[in-house]
């Protein structure tokens, strides 16, 4: 079944596109990810343009996160006080990445940096999630005892004007997560991805917050940032496809629902293992659109 | 702007009605309108007519017919990708101020056998006649190069295309063509161009428009973005709060 999408301009394969939500909706509820760096790369391998996949992609990481947020918030899993300092650093970080995605548009290179971007993010994170995942499972020997990582970074303790973080039981500078926010705001806007597998590794080694509150918080955050982003491109890039949103949250709400009940049936560390090799699949499939000749040399911009 | 007579009875008429010693075409079109709606995949329009000869009845040998259809003209920016250390990025591009979105040419013969290169170009027969404008001041080398690199893009994309055989003349009068539309299309006034071709001269020209818009919910979704941006990023922002929040409520229920 065919359907038109008004601001793509193109129709698509509804049923494939409410599929596709499904499956990154899945992946979403088993791994507590946004799901943004899976479905943003797939609407480009579809045909739909960068742009109105990155922007559209968005509102599928404000829908997946919902439940979960409301879960935590429950459980009292959430740094109120943290989420929202991390949030206002996240708003910041959409507004300057805006502003560097129109600049980057105007001189063509948009696309690039995108796919450059996923690779590095990806091929790190997914490496680093890989090592972890094998360590864990005993596939691979751990080479040495690893030293004990100290609870507060040096450089983060270093920073001035300290607040207490009761929920976190943390006192520290209000400026780290700030900054992780803003990252995860730039990405945002970029990439179309909600960051959580960054901000995640972030809070726990940078910060030091304990596990407790750290996946509560960081969906707290992306929720409020992926929304904030979605207005952000709704008022500058005018390219956020309302419909084709739709058929992707209908997918990608469902498809998290099932996705939270088959990680409380799976063994955690076979979920890293199984979450690493996507990751990597997806950086290597980047890689190569970078350095195999495209299929298309010429584009059109309209001016 | 309908012809209040239908083409056909128009065709045995106007020669009788006028003392003109050329032949005359009365083009028509299948729709006037075609409307872009959720289920849009493309459309097909016919294009068909009749050439209304002086003596009412069709020469010895037949004329030749060529239709044209052509989207509104757009300004754009053509960018070429080049291998630059391992990565295929944008390095080069040329401005065309005149390329027009959307161009199909049917015709009862392929067009060079029809008329010579100059009045093809003239009257942008044939899409490597198409008057693109391209950007001043580049080599005459690098402009054929973009040109052919949109031609080629343009082609694949079934937005620019070329039938030698597309038109039908049924006894030497009535004249019939097919052409198809995909579904990227932009929106705008597009015009229907017939040309009676005879000893490879133009002798008649006819044109007609066609309005190709979004209708319905399309329209308004599209127009909703550009005008009431705020309002509109807030319908998405909601959309997606309320489908997770329903898909969290159904499933507690459920499990």
């Amino acid at each position: 079944m065919h359907i038109y999408l008004p601001i793509a301009g193109q129709s698509v394969n509804a049923l494939f596109m409410i599929l596709l939500g499904f499956g990154v909706g899945v992946l979403s509820g088993m791994f507590g990810i946004g799901g943004g760096f899976l479905t943003t790369p797939l609407l480009i391998f579809y045909g739909i343009p960068p742009t109105v996949a990155v922007a559209s992609a968005t509102t599928q990481i404000t829908g997946a996160s919902v439940s979960g947020a409301m879960v935590h918030m429950r459980r009292g899993g959430v740094d109120l006080k943290m989420a929202i300092v991390m949030t206002v650093g996240g708003f910041l970080g959409s507004v300057v990445g805006a502003a560097v995605f129109r600049m980057l548009q105007s001189t063509g290179q948009i696309d690039v940096v995108i796919s450059f971007l996923y690779v590095l993010i990806l091929g790190w994170i997914g490496t680093i999630m890989l090592k972890d995942a094998l360590l864990a499972l005993n596939i691979v020997a751990a080479k040495a005892p690893r030293k004990e990582v100290p609870r507060h970074n040096r450089w983060v303790a270093s920073l001035p004007l300290r607040w207490r973080f009761y929920s976190s039981g943390l006192y520290l500078s209000p400026v780290a997560p700030l900054a992780i926010g803003f990252a995860a705001g730039v990405m945002t806007v970029l990439l179309g991805i909600g960051g959580g597998f960054i901000i995640v590794p972030a809070m726990i080694y940078l910060l030091g917050m304990p596990a407790r509150v750290v996946i509560g918080t960081s969906l707290a955050m992306v929720l409020a940032v992926s929304a904030a982003t979605t207005m952000v491109h709704a008022l500058t890039t005018r390219s956020v496809d309302i419909v084709l949103a739709g058929l992707l949250l209908i997918g990608g709400v469902i498809g998290a629902q099932y996705g939270a009940l088959l990680a409380l049936r799976t063994k955690p560390d076979l979920l890293r293992l199984a979450l690493a090799v996507i990751i990597l699949l997806v950086g290597l499939r980047m890689l190569l659109g970078l350095a195999w000749r495209p299929d298309e040399i010429f584009s059109i911009e309209y001016l | 702007m309908k012809s209040p007579f239908p083409p056909l009875l128009l065709a045995w008429f106007t020669p009788l009605l006028m003392a003109a010693d050329k032949p005359v075409l009365v083009p028509d079109i299948s729709a006037r309108q075609v409307q872009i709606r959720y289920s849009f995949s493309g459309a097909q329009l016919l294009l068909f007519g009749a050439i209304a000869y002086p003596e009412g009845r069709a020469p010895a040998r037949p004329a030749d017919i060529a239709v044209v259809l052509r989207g509104p003209v757009q300004p754009i920016l053509l960018r070429e990708k080049q291998k630059i250390a391992y990565i295929w990025m944008n390095a080069d591009s040329s401005r065309f101020r005149s390329a027009p979105s959307f161009y199909a040419v049917a015709s009862s013969r392929p067009i060079r056998d029809l008329i010579d290169d100059r009045t093809a170009s003239i009257y942008e027969l044939g899409i490597h006649n198409l008057q693109l404008s391209p950007g001043g001041g580049s080599l005459p080398e690098r402009e054929r190069h973009f040109e052919a690199g949109l031609l080629d893009l343009r082609s694949r994309a079934g937005l620019y295309s070329e039938n030698p055989h597309g038109v039908e003349i049924t006894d030497g009068i009535l004249y019939r063509a097919v052409v198809t539309i995909p579904s990227q299309v932009p929106v705008g006034t597009y015009t229907a161009e017939t040309f009676l071709i005879d000893s490879g001269r133009v002798v008649a020209v006819a044109t007609r428009d066609i309005e190709i818009d979004k209708s319905g919910f399309e329209r308004d979704v599209w127009l909703a973005a550009r005008r009431y941006r705020f309002a509109y990023g807030l319908a998405c922002v909601a959309m997606s709060l309320g489908l997770g929040w329903a898909a969290a409520v159904a499933f507690r229920r459920r499990l």
